[in-house]
């Protein structure tokens, strides 16, 4: 674990007030957070208080969402994501996702991973082999499946399908990976083969990771978001809730002595 | 008014639970009997009407030729070369052949505008000798006719004019296989003392043959085939799923994966689309012979294959459409996400993940429009498909096919035409299983390369 602290290092994505609107309701207020360069960032926080949305709005995958909408400043190598001239195709080639539940196309092990290059334009055999190759062994993967990769990706179990989607993203070289729960559809077994994968790709990228385990925030990440959930009265006696950013710190100082009483009984397991 | 308590002793109360549950189970058994019937009723209804129409293909024939081949042959027809069957033709033929020669000629363009031209400018495509090629029709000796004969019909043709104008030949009646078996006495009997059938022969005979596939139609039922009507429902078909499957498969992909569905336009599309697949096909008739018969005659030359193929395009676009709109629908929202979590555009997803995934659906949607598309007679009538056509058919010619033919010969009243027309509904359900088990094949591959 680091002992780095707050501020120091280089930035690769600067959060400024940053709000998510679902069809004009509020779903994210005012987050911001710097992820740090080569750090593992994670995301906690009880259910629903907009942990995948701000993840997902790193790398526009909210653009997909009819009536999603952004406010604030994603500030990417000091450009804003969301400015007129950016391209979300752009964004999302050097920012990759993965998933919470593995979603591997329909195709075989190694068209899911040659998929990323060859959108690029990337058509010759030995570059791809090669791409693939490294990608998989890049992902602990190769091992496993470099007898077969003609089989499809859906023929894997469920740990295998989430390292070849991880495999599928580092094809592209991106610069940062954005995860969303990448082990909450696996066992204690894949899950510590997944952290160790993270330890490993944290040499050269930039993880964010969301998780529900706060043992696994420990385990693997440099700095901690908490996120919470503020709730108003509207008129009508309806109730209405929205996502705040509750604290942000280097994990081993939110989890020993955190600021908020709210962070405190969230780490501990008496939230809510 | 139930308490909570006895509520709860309702749905724990044992013996309620075991009367009940017997009455459960044969609650169950009674809908899988109304089940089972149902699915017999309809296995009974499907062997009646296969029945039916097998039960015409294969049974006794009395045949009868006026002057048959022995009178001036004395080896049958098929062993005879082409200058023999030439021989027979200008020797039995009144006129020494040249009314044949003038009849073949009839229609054609050159003939028509002049008919004292000289025989090398109106047959075309033909090679004559020099002298022969030289005489107008009316010049036409026999031993001229001969060589024509030689040069421009095949063996086929003539013997099959032999067979026509010559031996003239003619099919008194035909029972079916069900009569031919449990009725032979009767038949011999109606055969041997019937007073104008003298000379006619009993055969058994399978309407469905080698030969009805591959020759051509003729006037006499035993020697007719379904060759030009099975080319045109073949090129047909072809060009039909050629038109419609790239433009249903697109609007399909508009309308699920680009259009929102949010402008009154896109709503006001997809509604009609939904509406058109209800529309009866006679309709569809009348707009193609509106628009491709008589407005775009120029590009689908009339009545052509071109016309009734976009016709049937017409037909089968809604379903196409609907279908693959289905099939885009189905896939998961989570290969979309993958496809544009990687960095890809819209198309690259749409055409690199979706549309393979979609693919099995979309072709069961085509297998469906097609097996339509065979099948239909209505709007190819309207639009004009012919009675009889003897040449095989192009795209841009006049065209015949295996469903027009089928309603053709079913009310032709001569006999042996009936069963003709049971010969090519069986011929027509064979192609359709053909069809259907090539896309199934074709989809089972497709489905086989996305799946484990
Ligand atoms: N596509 C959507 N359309 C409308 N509202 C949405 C959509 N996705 C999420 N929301 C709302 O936004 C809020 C935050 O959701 P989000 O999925 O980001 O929560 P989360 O922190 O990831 O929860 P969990 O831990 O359960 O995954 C929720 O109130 C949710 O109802
Ligand atoms: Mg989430």
């Amino acid at each position: 674990m680091t002992s780095m602290t707050l501020g120091s290092g280089a930035t690769a994505i600067d959060l400024k007030h940053v709000k998510v609107f679902y069809s004009d309701k509020l779903a994210v207020d005012d987050v911001s957070i710097p992820i740090y360069k080569n750090k593992i960032t994670a995301f906690i926080g009880p259910s629903g208080c907009g942990k995948s949305t701000v993840l997902r709005a790193i790398n526009r995958m909210n653009d997909l969402i009819p009536g999603a909408r952004v406010e604030g400043e994603i500030n990417y190598h000091g450009k804003n994501l969301y400015g007129k001239e950016v391209d979300p195709v752009e964004v999302r080639r050097r920012i990759g996702m993965v998933f919470q539940k593995p979603n591997p196309f329909p195709k075989s092990i190694y068209d899911n991973v040659a998929y990323g290059p060859r959108l690029l334009g990337v058509t010759d055999k030995r570059t791809l082999d090669e791409i693939v190759e490294r990608s998989i062994k890049g992902s602990f993967l190769w091992d496993e499946v470099k007898g077969d990769l003609k089989k499809s990706g859906l023929a894997l179990s469920g740990g295998q399908q989430q390292r070849l989607c991880i495999a599928r993203t580092i094809a592209i070289e991106p610069d940062v990976i954005l995860m969303d729960e990448p082990c909450s559809a696996l066992d204690p077994i894949a899950t510590q083969a997944i952290e160790e994968l993270m330890k490993e790709l944290v040499k050269s990228y930039t993880i964010v990771i969301v998780t529900h385990n706060m043992q696994q925030a420990q385990r693997v990440s440099d700095f901690t978001a908490f996120y919470s959930i503020r709730k108003a009265e509207e008129t009508g006696g309806q109730e209405r809730r929205w996502g705040v950013l509750g604290e942000f710190a280097p994990t081993e100082q939110l989890f020993s002595n955190p600021k908020s009483e709210e962070t405190e009984r969230y780490i501990r397991g008496e939230f809510g | 008014m139930a308490t909570m308590s006895t509520a709860r002793e309702r749905v724990k109360d044992e013996a309620k639970f075991t009367a009940g549950l017997r009455n459960r189970h044969l609650r169950g058994q009674i809908w899988m009997r109304f089940f089972q019937a149902a699915i017999l009723l309809g296995l009974l209804a499907l062997i009646t009407l296969m029945f039916n129409v097998v039960n015409r293909v294969y049974g006794l024939t009395a045949v009868r030729d006026a002057v048959p081949v022995s009178t001036f042959s004395d080896r049958p027809l098929e062993e005879l070369n082409a200058s023999e069957l030439a021989g027979i033709l200008v020797a039995q033929l009144p006129s020494g052949g040249r009314v044949l020669v003038r009849d073949s000629l009839i229609g054609q363009e050159n003939y028509n505008n002049n008919r004292e031209a000289p025989l090398s400018q109106l047959i075309q495509g033909v090679t004559l000798p020099d002298d022969v090629g030289a005489l107008t029709l009316a010049q036409l000796q026999p031993e001229n006719t001969q060589v024509i004969f030689e040069n421009a019909f095949t063996p086929e043709d003539m013997r099959l004019t032999i067979i026509t104008d010559i031996v003239g030949r003619e099919v008194l009646e035909s029972w079916t296989w069900s009569e031919s078996l449990f009725n032979r006495a009767a038949i011999d009997e109606k055969v041997a003392s019937t007073a104008d059938w003298e000379g006619a022969q009993l055969e058994w005979r399978s309407w469905l043959n080698f030969s009805f596939l591959t020759s051509r139609m003729t006037t006499v039922a035993s020697e007719s085939g379904v060759r030009a009507a099975l080319l045109g429902s073949l090129l047909t078909i072809f060009l039909t799923v050629v038109v419609a499957f790239p433009l249903g498969v697109g609007t399909a992909i508009y309308l699920q994966e680009y259009s929102t569905g949010d402008h009154w336009f896109e709503r006001l599309i997809e509604t009609n689309i939904r509406n058109l697949a209800g529309v009866p096909s006679i309709i569809y008739g009348l707009l193609g012979l509106a628009i491709f018969v008589r407005a775009l005659e120029g590009i689908t030359q009339g009545r052509t294959i071109i016309s009734a193929a976009l016709t049937m395009a017409l037909l089968i676009l809604p379903v196409i459409i609907i279908n693959a709109q289905e099939a885009l629908r189905a896939v998961p929202p989570s290969i979309r996400e993958a496809s544009f979590g990687l960095g890809a555009t819209k198309w690259q997803t749409v055409f690199r993940s979706v549309l393979p995934a979609a693919m099995p659906g979309i072709l069961t949607g085509t297998i469906l429009g097609m097996s339509r598309a065979i099948g239909e007679t209505a709007p190819l009538i309207v639009i004009g498909a012919s009675t009889f056509i003897a040449n095989d058919p192009t795209l841009a010619s006049r065209f015949t096919v295996l469903p027009i033919q089928i309603y053709n010969w079913t009310k032709d009243p001569r006999e042996g035409f009936s069963e003709i027309a049971a010969a090519t509904i069986v011929l027509l359900l064979i192609v359709l299983l053909l069809f259907n088990a090539t896309a199934i094949i074709l989809r089972q591959r497709f489905r086989r390369s996305l799946s484990a």
